[in-house]
């Protein structure tokens, strides 16, 4: 059974501020998908390879030929925060 | 130098390097990996993480990979296939990193190294991958002390290798040997530029100690921020130090990151408050599987440069040059296949060794493909050069300067040699007349020599060279010195 | 006037155009009319990208007056799901996280439609992050079903199903996850088709969950959907996984129908408390097709029952990944008067994203995380190799499933607030999409109250030319798919 502590965990990972009030919410929910999610442990899945892609194929390159990269004001267009030619971030180091 | 490890501990280090390659673009986009462009010039959306865009894989360095690979004898996984690395940090612009974890490009391998005393020890590879590399943070003031910092993703995307070593490294010194022998593998394969101030080469250490004779690996500390050799070597001999210190003292060791501090040479924990990492990769399925057919491999292997080591012994055993020529002639692939070409043309391996080393090396920026390739000296002009010394033709001080205008000039040796009338005099009725005009210009002189001074004879021979302009042949105005002298 | 281009197949307009009875700026202006008088009710647009659509009717009319349109689909008035990247034009993935966002570059599709000559009205809701199956879960507003404006149009993609079900888009794209085309094409009764996964690129689509993300058009009748597949299929050069097999002409395989053709109907699709009137609906369907000549038989596909738990293991976690990248350092939503970094990404994700996001980001990454990795995420992964196996031993007796697209008819707003009734909606989509295979909705029937019934036809990887060839017979015997909704 998924604990608050496990939400408060997975939110920390997340980066998701969530409220109290929405952590409980949240675990009940999750808990609710979980156990229907823990009826795939019936399946006896031991002798059976991942699929991870659907089509398989392999082998998918690109020629080391330069393609002309997006000018600089195009790319920093939609920086939130910014500083000449920079992307601008809140100090890193927490208090 | 023996370790700096107090009495009763053992150091055990392996070393995580972090090589750029040299490939044209970056790993997953078409932008180019140009060092030093203003910021935020080299992106666009895939390498931004722009919402929708997806990666394509540079085959070149998958083929980089597979030819470093190969030079350390790792095996090539036949399946290999990129994993997403997740953490947060700003600049990392998709907040994962797309690497490679439970299938990389190749493990088990080594590199071979001459350690302190002379003795060569091999030193254990586990495993070879490729991944991308993150942006630059700037930030306004120190990272502590920092109010905003701000991000530049040039470098974003750019191919990384990584390359784990076992932890088979037994001292700081054995380190800093280990990395220069892996970085002048890097080189010579011309897979990286080994340029560890520009970031192309970075370093992380873990390292821990253990008393001596155990098995067991004591608790590890990861140590971030090696840029240098010699700040490899100094960082490791303090944190051992620092280890064996806290040991003796009864301490736990606790496994953390610390960062070197160059300045104050010392390292130093990097606290944060973030928990401990949890990255929960899991294949990435916006790229599919390699699988690295046989044939392909065997081609690349078949293409591979002879390695630094190996080309080392060769010039030592073929042209019977000193170990210390050898080492220098083999940093760079470029540097040794210059001098193997002016050796083709003219062999006198020693001389070419010594012009190569002395004079060539001087007047280039670096000892790089690209300083090579644009030496405005080509070997077949330098083998000519040292062609007309040998002959006779001109001094080996006059092709000093004779070096200096091919430098200048490009033209060869010959042509300057006859445009500037530099042949050295080997008329021997020209020399006689000088010969001459010394001994009846020194009379003081020819009475040192009677009197059993020969050293008086050297001064003449400076003499006539003088009087030459330096263009007469020394050997044969001793020659005739020597004959008028004794007929005195 | 502006009613007339209202509901027309794009290939009867595009006839229309060429024969010079009407033009596309005509039919622009029409749509453009529709959707200022109607869609306030319908809420099917996020934006109308007016100007550019009339720029672009312009260019169309003057290719049609020179006598060289570019094919079947210049000059049609279509939209786009929220989610494809277009260049200069805002796109938001139905999010208030991105809802400032402006891409500097066009979805491959995009680009491809352009280049066809379609007519892009504007960008249409969907519930955000391509995460729902009622497009209540938009950031900005709900869709409403044109048929019934207190029901929902289905999801992710109502926005682009309504406005072609209602008369406001003569065409559209949309994507489909776990069923977001399919599903609300049932609901609205028009025709939406998931290609092959890698059929079409994904380029410039914006990720929910990349190995489950299929790109595929709504069209009102299965021509349609087949000339914009058409335009829109083959490889792609930015998306690695994108197929690289020729596209055959769609349209032309029409002519065979499906005579010969062996349909298999699974028992698993026909449950307990689906829809009596749904059932019904498709077992008529069925009759329609056995008696064009099809052979019809029942198979069994036995882990359908679990293809939806799979589903919210792998959807979720690939999400959690691909949404890692909307932290509030490069574009979009930053909350402001953070303290530190981690509490401006922590505010802004909390912020930006809506509750069904903020789920699925933390059961993908409970999913993926340290310990649970193989009990969820690698478990999933196995189930999902099941799933495909159904498949692929069921293709080996019969040519298409045919089955029932959902298990009922369009639902109220409101109607499914538990997470996990909602997904219980996507029980009959889950597996195609989780195999890969190219499956269509076509409409065949209406319920008691008027509501579209989907029928769903699954094919086998690539063959998407039987499936649309079987859609077209069916459609063409019945006349469905000429059904408008009441008032339109």
């Amino acid at each position: 059974m998924i604990s608050r502590q496990d939400v408060e965990h997975v939110a920390r990972l997340s980066r998701l501020a969530l409220s109290d009030a929405d952590i409980e919410k949240m675990r009940e929910q999750l808990a609710a998908i979980l156990a229907h999610i823990d009826t795939l442990r019936a399946l006896d899945t031991e002798q059976v390879e991942p699929t991870s892609h659907a089509v398989p194929m392999e082998n998918v390159m690109r020629e080391d030929e330069p393609r002309p990269s997006l000018p600089q004001e195009a790319m920093l267009a939609n920086a939130p925060d910014r500083s000449a030619d920079f992307f601008r971030v809140p100090r890193i180091i927490e208090d | 130098m023996a370790t700096t490890v107090a009495a009763g501990w053992e150091t055990v280090i392996g070393l995580e390097v972090h090589a750029q390659l040299l490939t044209r673009t970056k790993m997953f986009c078409g932008c180019a990996t140009t060092f030093g462009a203003a910021p935020n010039t080299q992106t666009c959306p895939v390498c931004q993480g722009m919402p929708g865009t997806l990666p394509v894989l540079n085959r070149r360095a998958i083929e980089f990979g597979i030819r470093t690979a190969l030079a350390f004898g790792c095996r090539i996984n036949a399946g290999c296939r990129f994993a997403r690395k997740h953490y947060y940090y700003p600049d990392m612009p998709k907040n994962f990193q797309i690497s490679q974890y439970e299938e990389p490009l190749a493990e088990d391998g080594w590199l071979e190294v001459e350690v302190p005393g002379g003795a060569t020890r091999r030193i254990g590879i586990q495993r070879l991958h490729l991944e991308e590399d993150v942006g630059k943070l700037v930030h306004e003031g120190s990272l502590e002390s920092a109010q905003a910092s701000l991000v530049d993703f040039n470098r974003a995307g750019v191919p990384l290798m990584e390359t784990v070593s076992r932890p088979e490294i037994r001292s700081p010194e054995e380190a800093a040997v280990y990395l220069k022998a892996f970085r002048a593998v890097l080189v010579s394969l011309g897979v990286c530029d080994g340029n560890m101030e520009e970031g192309s080469l970075r370093c992380d250490a873990n390292v821990s100690l253990r008393r001596a004779g155990a098995t067991e690996l004591g608790t590890k500390v990861e140590i971030k921020n090696l840029n240098s050799f010699r700040n490899v070597q100094r960082a490791l001999e303090f944190e051992v130090q620092r280890q064996a210190q806290a040991l003796d003292a009864g301490e736990r060791i606790v496994q953390e990151t610390r960062l070197w501090d160059a300045d104050s040479g010392s390292t130093k924990s990097m606290r944060s408050k973030e928990f401990a990492h949890d990255y929960r990769y899991f294949p990435e399925p916006d790229l599919v599987p390699l699988r690295l057919a046989a044939a392909v491999v065997d081609g690349i292997r078949a293409a591979l440069p002879e390695l630094p080591r190996a080309r080392r012994e060769r010039f030592v055993a073929e042209y019977g040059l000193p170990a210390y020529d050898a080492d220098v002639l083999t940093q760079s692939r470029a540097l040794g296949e210059y001098y193997e070409a002016a050796v083709r043309v003219h062999r006198n391996p020693k001389a070419l060794s010594n012009w190569v080393m002395s004079e060539l090396l001087r007047t280039l920026p670096g000892d790089d493909e690209e300083a090579i390739r644009r030496a405005p000296v080509t070997p077949a002009r330098l083998a000519g050069l040292v062609r007309l010394i040998d002959e006779g033709a001109i001094s080996g001080k006059i092709a000093k300067d004779v070096f200096e205008r091919m430098a200048r000039t490009g033209d060869d040796a010959a042509t300057i040699v006859a445009r500037e009338g530099l042949t050295q005099v080997a008329d021997v009725a020209a020399l006689v007349a000088l010969v001459e005009q010394a001994i009846a210009a020194n009379p003081k002189a020819i009475e040192d020599y009677r009197k059993g001074k020969t050293a008086a004879a050297k001064a003449l021979v400076g003499q006539v060279m003088k009087a030459s302009a330096g263009k007469a042949n020394p050997a044969l105005v001793n020659q005739l010195l020597q004959e008028k002298l004794s007929k005195l | 006037m502006a009613e007339a281009a209202a509901h027309r197949p794009i290939h009867e307009l595009t006839d229309a155009f060429r024969r010079g009875e009407t033009t596309p700026t005509a039919a622009t202006e029409g749509y453009l009319a529709r959707i200022a008088a109607r869609d306030a009710d319908v809420g099917a647009y996020l934006s109308v990208t007016r100007e550019e659509a009339l720029a672009a009717a312009s260019e169309s009319d003057a290719r049609y007056r020179a006598g060289r349109p570019r094919g079947p689909l210049d000059g049609a008035p279509i939209t786009y799901k929220d989610l494809f990247c277009t260049r200069g034009v805002p796109t938001t993935a139905g999010s208030r996280i991105l809802e400032r966002f402006v891409p500097p570059y066009d979805a491959t599709v995009v680009e491809r439609l352009a280049a066809a000559g379609a007519v892009m009205l504007g960008k249409t809701n969907m519930d955000e992050f391509a995460m729902g199956s009622s497009t209540e879960h938009s950031g900005f507003h709900p869709t409403r079903n044109p048929w019934d404006l207190s029901r929902v149009p289905g999801g992710s993609s109502g926005g682009p199903a309504a406005a072609v079900a209602g008369g406001l888009a003569a065409g559209s794209l949309g994507t489909d996850t776990g069923g977001s085309i399919r599903q609300p094409a049932a609901f609205c009764g028009i025709v939406g088709v998931k290609p092959t996964y890698g059929r079409v690129s994904r380029y410039g689509a914006i990720a929910f969950a990349s190995s489950l993300d299929h790109v595929g058009p709504f069209g009102l009748d299965v021509t349609d959907a087949a000339l914009l597949l058409q335009a829109i299929a083959g490889r792609d050069p930015l998306d690695s996984t994108s197929i690289d097999a020729p596209v055959p002409d769609y349209v032309a395989g029409f002519a065979a129908g499906v005579e010969g053709l062996r349909l298999g109907v699974p028992d698993e699709y026909f449950i307990d408390g689906m829809d009596p009137e749904v059932e019904r609906a498709v077992r008529a369907a069925v009759d329609v097709l056995r008696g064009l000549g099809a052979s019809i038989e029942r198979v069994s596909l036995p882990t359908t029952e679990h293809a939806l738990a799979t589903y919210y293991v792998i959807a979720p976690a690939e999400a959690s990944s691909n949404l890692a990248r909307y932290d509030g350092v490069k574009y979009g939503l930053r909350v402001p008067g953070a303290r530190d970094l981690i509490d401006m990404a922590s505010r802004t994700r909390g912020a930006g994203f809506g509750a069904e996001v903020k789920r699925r980001i933390m059961l993908g990454t409970y999913a993926l995380s340290s310990g649970y990795y193989d009990a969820y995420y690698g478990k999933a992964q196995r189930v999902r190799t099941l799933v495909r196996r159904d498949f692929e031993a069921v293709f080996g007796r019969v040519d298409l499933v045919v089955a029932p697209t959902t298990p009922t008819v369009a639902f109220k707003h409101g109607e499914r607030e538990d997470p996990l009734s909602m997904y219980l909606n996507d029980v009959f989509t889950i597996p195609a999409s989780m195999a890969g295979l190219p499956a269509v909705s076509v409409p065949c029937g209406l319920n008691r109250i008027g509501l579209p019934i989907g029928l769903q036809l699954i094919g086998r990887t690539l063959d998407e030319p039987a499936v649309l060839r079987a859609a077209f017979a069916y459609e063409q015997a019945t006349g469905w798919h000429r059904r408008r909704p009441p008032g339109a």
